[in-house]
């Protein structure tokens, strides 16, 4: 980096005063944990409009936020598709159809859920690599936070980790999930209106939205794509060929929109916690149709900066331009923070990195309420201490937190030193997440589904997905974590790295979902209906809310959440 | 859970707009504003933040949260 920011006094008064607050709202929440439900599932007595923004919230980490910037400035408004086809269903889907099981089984987590509908080894498959999952992925982010700000404002690095380590720990610690949750509350708040001003000025500097259209209109000629693959999100999907994503609209909805989106927003149980915390049965359902609604918009808040990014870059000049690699292209994953610094003057610029830090908190904070959940329910009250009492669980709970945020500063610090074992990691559980929807589809849906079905169906699904990533390979990767690492591969080289992952996905859910079917068939249902009640939609009585208008309904909700979701398809197509 | 977080979010963006505010006013012009196109984008953005802190704080003294009602099932079948 040539240029590091400079802060000034204000900008250190500001982020201060945030970490105050974020303390201080952990502090005066303390007196209210008395029992483990109050730790983890914060009583179950949080209102709708809270646990929306806090299910949002609890996704939006510094990984997504500088992601989704990073896409945007490399797949332009196609990235929107992560959104507009991928989140937004499968939200309302999670609201509508699955919200019922989760919340009236009273299972206390997603695993627990399995265990109720299923047998108990599949519980512990899901609750073991969900468990791990949470606690590396929250030490990647850190990792990619610490760097960034050394990068950036040259703190550091031990002390970036250790402070944010530190200030998380004492929130929840005090406060449990309800802290975790006010805090998002207050950090999704901060996000928006931190980059707001970001928008607007990247916006202005680029000429408005025509500005900004003519330019990438430049970038995508440059690149050899026809003009409008940089600003249209659905008119070059017919062939892999014609959009920067490698992609074809196919493999698009099915692995983005269907399997991989469905599979995280419908049994991730980072987000799917947020919503069990809910007041009511009819807060519960409605918390994901509520987060739908500024989801939808955040494309605008995440993506434009990488596509202003890239477009400004591309027109040279002493104007904006993003800092290159070692190796030559672009980093795109620098677009937002590198903006912050050029638009941003002392003042406001201690607002924007206030901002990258909460999403970085709020991200972080949702794995380790998460993590401490399943490890003290899921795993030491399963499988090493059955009787304690809950006096006892929730001194585990808080225990729990201290070493998930340790071990997560473990994995922070082992990706300094082998960033390709973290890659495989990712990778590892991205095989064992893919097929997890077909489980709970079935699982769900069809009550002849058995507890072998989806243990050896998730079991398979993995390993097709491993084969199918061992067997296939990027455009100009190398053999290795990229994929073709099987003998006798690559049986097919896709045009991009997402290509891959889509298709990874399609192939892990489509090998679940088969394998569960079958061997459900070979073997004997244990389950009881009586005992499948509530857990399987045939067998639960439909919940009716009466004395509403249609639009008030989760269905109604529903329908004009995917309403609208179609009409910004159709703007930006 | 008697803490309503509308008051701790409607205080933090009071704090964060008036400072915003006060320190744009009183850089008014520095050359600090060059890299916000000329805009004064703390004095502006600090009265946004300001207006959004105070609506925050008076949504939750005007209307505050009613007592949860709780429709959730009764204990199902006993997690073990």
């Amino acid at each position: 980096m040539d240029q590091g920011i400079q802060l000034g006094g204000i900008d250190y008064v500001i982020l201060a005063i945030y970490f105050v607050f974020v303390l201080g709202i952990g502090w005066a929440l303390k007196a209210h944990q008395k029992t483990s439900e109050d730790f983890f599932l914060s009583g179950r007595s949080i209102p709708a409009w809270i646990a929306g923004l806090a299910f949002l919230s609890a996704n939006l980490g510094a990984q997504e936020v500088i992601g989704m910037a990073a896409s945007g400035a490399k797949y332009g408004i196609a990235t929107s598709h992560f959104y507009w086809v991928g989140a937004i269903p499968a939200m309302v889907f999670v609201g509508v159809f699955m919200m019922p099981f989760y919340y009236g089984s009273r299972a206390r987590s997603v695993p627990e859920y399995l265990k109720l509908r299923f047998d108990e080894k599949t519980r512990g498959f899901n609750a073991i690599s969900f468990a791990s999952m949470t606690v590396f992925s929250s030490g990647i982010s850190m990792y990619a936070l610490a760097k960034l700000f050394q990068v950036l404002l040259g703190w550091d690095f031990d002390f970036s980790i250790w402070i944010s380590a530190l200030i998380v720990l004492v929130y929840i610690y005090m406060g449990g999930l309800t802290s975790a949750i006010y805090n998002e509350v207050l950090q999704f708040f901060l996000i928006v209106l931190g980059f707001i001003p970001l928008v607007f000025l990247g916006l202005r500097d680029a000429g408005g939205w025509d500005g900004l259209v003519a330019r990438l209109h430049g970038v995508a000629t440059a690149n050899g794509y026809p003009e409008g693959a940089w600003t249209q999100s659905w008119a070059h999907m017919g062939s892999p060929q014609s959009n920067p994503m490698g992609v074809e609209w196919f493999g698009m909805v099915m692995g983005l929109g269907f399997v991989l989106s469905f599979g995280y927003w419908c049994t991730d149980f980072l987000v799917v916690q947020r919503a069990m915390a809910a007041d009511s049965m009819a807060s519960a359902r409605r918390t994901p149709l509520i987060a739908a609604v500024p989801k939808m918009l955040f494309p605008f808040l995440v993506i434009f900066p990488g596509m202003i990014a890239v477009a400004l870059t591309y027109q040279g000049g002493d104007g904006f331009t993003l800092p290159r690699m070692a190796d030559g292209t672009y980093d795109y994953t620098m677009s937002i923070p590198m903006m912050l610094g050029h638009y941003f003057p002392p003042g406001i610029l201690g607002l924007g990195l206030t901002a990258l830090m909460a999403s970085f908190m709020s991200g972080m904070a949702g794995n380790v309420t998460a993590f401490n959940t399943v490890w003290t329910y899921d795993i030491y009250q399963s499988y090493i201490k059955k009787d304690g009492t809950d006096q006892h669980y929730l001194w585990m709970g808080r225990m729990t937190t201290i070493f998930g945020i340790l071990v997560s500063v473990g994995c922070a610090y082992l990706a300094t030193a082998f960033n390709n074992i973290m890659d495989f990691l990712q990778l590892v559980f991205a095989f064992v997440n893919a097929p997890l929807f077909a489980t709970f589809l079935l699982g769900m849906f069809w009550r002849r589904a058995t507890g072998h079905g989806a243990f050896f169906g998730l079991v398979l699904g993995t390993l097709a997905a491993a084969v199918h990533h061992g067997l296939t390979l990027p455009a100009g990767a190398a053999v290795g974590i990229k994929g073709g690492w099987l003998p006798g591969s690559p049986l097919h080289t896709y045009p991009s790295e997402m290509a891959q992952n889509f298709w990874t996905a399609i192939w892990a859910w489509t090998v679940c979902f088969v394998a569960t079917i079958a061997i459900s068939w070979l073997t004997r249902q244990k389950k009881s209906d009586d005992d499948l009640k509530g857990l399987v939609w045939a067998l639960t009585p439909k919940i009716k809310e009466h004395g509403l208008p249609w639009w008030k309904t989760p269905e109604g909700l529903g329908a004009l959440v995917l309403a609208m979701a179609v009409v910004l398809n159709a703007v930006f197509w | 859970m008697r803490l309503d977080i509308r008051t701790p979010i409607g205080l933090m963006f009071s704090i964060f707009g008036g400072l915003l505010l006060v320190f744009g006013i009183v850089t008014e012009g520095d050359a600090i504003y060059e890299r916000s196109l000329g805009i004064n984008v703390n004095a502006s953005w600090g009265a946004v933040l300001l207006a959004f802190g105070a609506a925050m704080l008076w949504l939750g003294r005007a209307h505050p949260a009613p007592p949860p009602v709780s429709d959730a099932p009764p204990e199902g079948p006993s997690p073990s």
